[in-house]
């Protein structure tokens, strides 16, 4: 085996394990932690295929603020132990077959696809920073700032939201 | 075995680097905690530490034995996993961060391998966002500490603590952006470069002079990342006893200590690299007779210890002192008996200088600056702050788009 051979498959049984974990852990920091590993482990595997700028921008953006915040709110409400309900137990069956059903999906398509189903390295234009931004700026900039309002209108509803509650 | 060597020298040579990089950080640390309480203890009309060897000097040694040898209880009820796992989280990535830096624009050529200053590769594209991943993730070492010790002080700094990085992580960010917009790279030797573009100018070339906003707001949310006076919210010891570290004893409570000081030192490189020219000199590049100011600074220095010496109170300094101003001494004279090797370290002194100068800064700041009120940090970084890095960004663009980044 090469070494990027081997730093792939010790990346991905990292994010399978951190996915697993994230599941049957009992309480929701370790859960948000199992989660955290599994977004450092994918900033790992886009390194790994040459996509440098989205490597940095998942661990900033994902492992960073987002999972801070997830954490930050479990600390803040002090969540305890997760607690099971009838209806949270019956949910077990369903989910089985979802899972099942999933992966029987997954495998369907890779079995048809034969072969060439491989991970490239990014080269030229989707690798640099520069190429990426020429694409969100120039050939989608009106997807992309359409996105941008669609935020900015969330952030204004919660802004409001948490307003009307002070008053 | 040789041509197992040979076959994987850039492994071997990363390997010792970072061994290398390391121990000097440690030192480093080590010698820094020892600096400020020396100089805020000037600032404060009184001696700092100077019973454990010469001047002091010794107490680092003295403290880290301390840390190792004190007991190490775990409080009750505290969740062991992320107990244990919140000190190494933070003092990893303080670590890491300092891979990133380079620390001179010249590669030593050693056994036929061109070796640069500085463990990253010398093209790594993503440099000051990779430096920004890792700072990002260094959140997590803090609140998680703070969380997991289940002691309401503890949780209070951690939760003082997310949110303040959480504020001030956007200033920090944006605050960059023009120098970026300036070097057109995320490559931090690229960035040094680029305040390079007129050699004649020397000093005035830096980025300090157009991104003197970018500058300000980039210094002060860096310390606030780093949870340094005036920022140290989350271990205000009046108010949290001393937050997040409070349920921390003995060697888990030295690795945040060396974690934050590591964070200083990174951000005192950033701040070097990006807005003070990194390994470039403030002088003209013809003015070579500057060349000689590592030397000029060294001798003097090194006499002024070995006059110092001679006359200390205790044999032991008698002793040490001398020797030691010798070899601070004799390393100058070096660098003007071989010319060689003083072209070759006028890059490092001068980022060394550089960041020796902003870690007395830090120092300075903690000795003179009363602590924020948490209402107040926190409409200073979302008020003022944010809006002017922001300014700063679309001000910063607009005048490269008319006149060009010259």
């Amino acid at each position: 085996m090469t070494a990027p051979l081997v730093v792939f498959f010790a990346l991905a049984a990292l994010a399978v394990i951190g996915a697993v974990s994230l599941i049957l852990q009992k309480h929701p920091i370790h859960s948000a932690l199992s989660l955290i590993v599994v977004m450092v482990a994918l900033a790992g595997l886009y390194l790994l295929m040459g996509a440098e700028f989205v490597a940095a921008v998942q661990i900033i953006v994902y492992g960073g603020a987002i999972m801070v915040l997830f954490v930050f709110v479990i600390m803040l409400l002090n969540a305890g132990v997760e607690e099971h309900t009838n209806l949270s137990k019956m949910a077990g069956a369903p989910g089985l077959l979802l899972v099942l059903a999933l992966a029987g999906f997954v495998a369907a398509t890779v079995a048809k696809s034969g072969a060439s189903v491989q991970a490239t390295a990014q080269t030229g234009v989707l690798s640099s920073t520069k190429g990426i931004s020429e694409m969100v700026f120039k050939d989608f900039v009106y997807p992309f700032e359409l996105t941008s309002f669609l935020i900015l209108v969330a952030i204004l509803g919660a802004t409001v939201l948490a307003q009307r509650e002070k008053s | 075995m040789r041509s197992l060597l040979a076959a994987n020298a850039e492994l071997v040579i990363t390997i010792v680097k970072i061994v290398l990089l390391l121990f000097i950080v440690l030192t480093v640390n080590a010698y820094l905690t020892w600096f400020e309480r020396k100089v805020v203890a000037h600032i404060q009309s009184r001696w700092g530490p100077h019973r454990v060897g010469p001047h002091g000097l010794l107490q680092p040694l003295a403290d880290g034995l301390k840390f190792l040898f004190k007991e190490d209880p775990t409080p009750a009820g505290a969740d062991k996993f992320v107990y244990y796992l919140a000190p190494l989280l933070a003092l990893t990535l303080a670590m890491t961060s300092i891979a990133i830096i380079p620390f001179g624009p010249e590669p030593i050529r050693l056994f036929g391998h061109d070796i640069y200053l500085g463990i990253a590769p010398p093209d790594l594209n993503i440099g000051i966002l990779a430096l920004f991943a890792i700072t990002a993730l260094g959140v997590y070492g803090v609140a998680l500490a703070g969380w997991s010790s289940n002691s309401k002080y503890s949780l209070l700094g951690g939760l003082r603590s997310s949110a303040q990085m959480i504020s001030y992580e956007l200033s920090l960010t944006m605050s960059v952006v023009g120098v970026l917009l300036m070097a057109g790279s995320f490559n931090l030797r690229d960035i040094i470069n680029a305040q390079a573009r007129h050699p004649q100018w020397g000093i005035f070339g830096w980025n300090i002079w157009p991104q003197i906003l970018g500058f300000f707001c980039f210094f002060v949310a860096a310390i606030a990342e780093t949870n340094r006076a005036p920022f140290d919210l989350p271990e205000a010891e009046q108010e949290l006893v001393a937050g997040f570290n409070t349920e921390y004893a003995s060697f888990k409570f030295a690795m945040f200590f060396i974690a934050e000081y590591t964070s200083m030192i990174t951000v005192s490189c950033l701040c070097s690299i990006m807005f003070f020219g990194g390994w470039l000199s403030p002088f003209p590049a013809s003015w070579t007779v500057t060349h000689y100011l590592p030397s000029v600074v060294l001798v003097p220095f090194g006499l002024w210890v070995i006059m110092d010496g001679v006359r200390y109170e205790t044999i032991f300094g008698r002793m040490v002192l001398p020797v030691v101003g010798a070899a601070i001494s004799g390393l100058g004279a070096l660098f003007v008996v071989l010319p060689s090797l003083n072209e070759f370290i006028q890059g490092p002194f001068w980022l060394l200088s550089k960041i020796f100068f902003f870690l007395f800064v830090y120092v300075w700041m903690r000795g003179t600056l009363p602590r924020f009120r948490y209402d107040q940090l926190m409409a200073f970084g979302w008020k003022l702050l944010l809006p002017v890095s922001i300014v700063n960004v679309i001000l910063t663009s607009f005048v490269i788009l008319m006149w060009g980044a010259k």
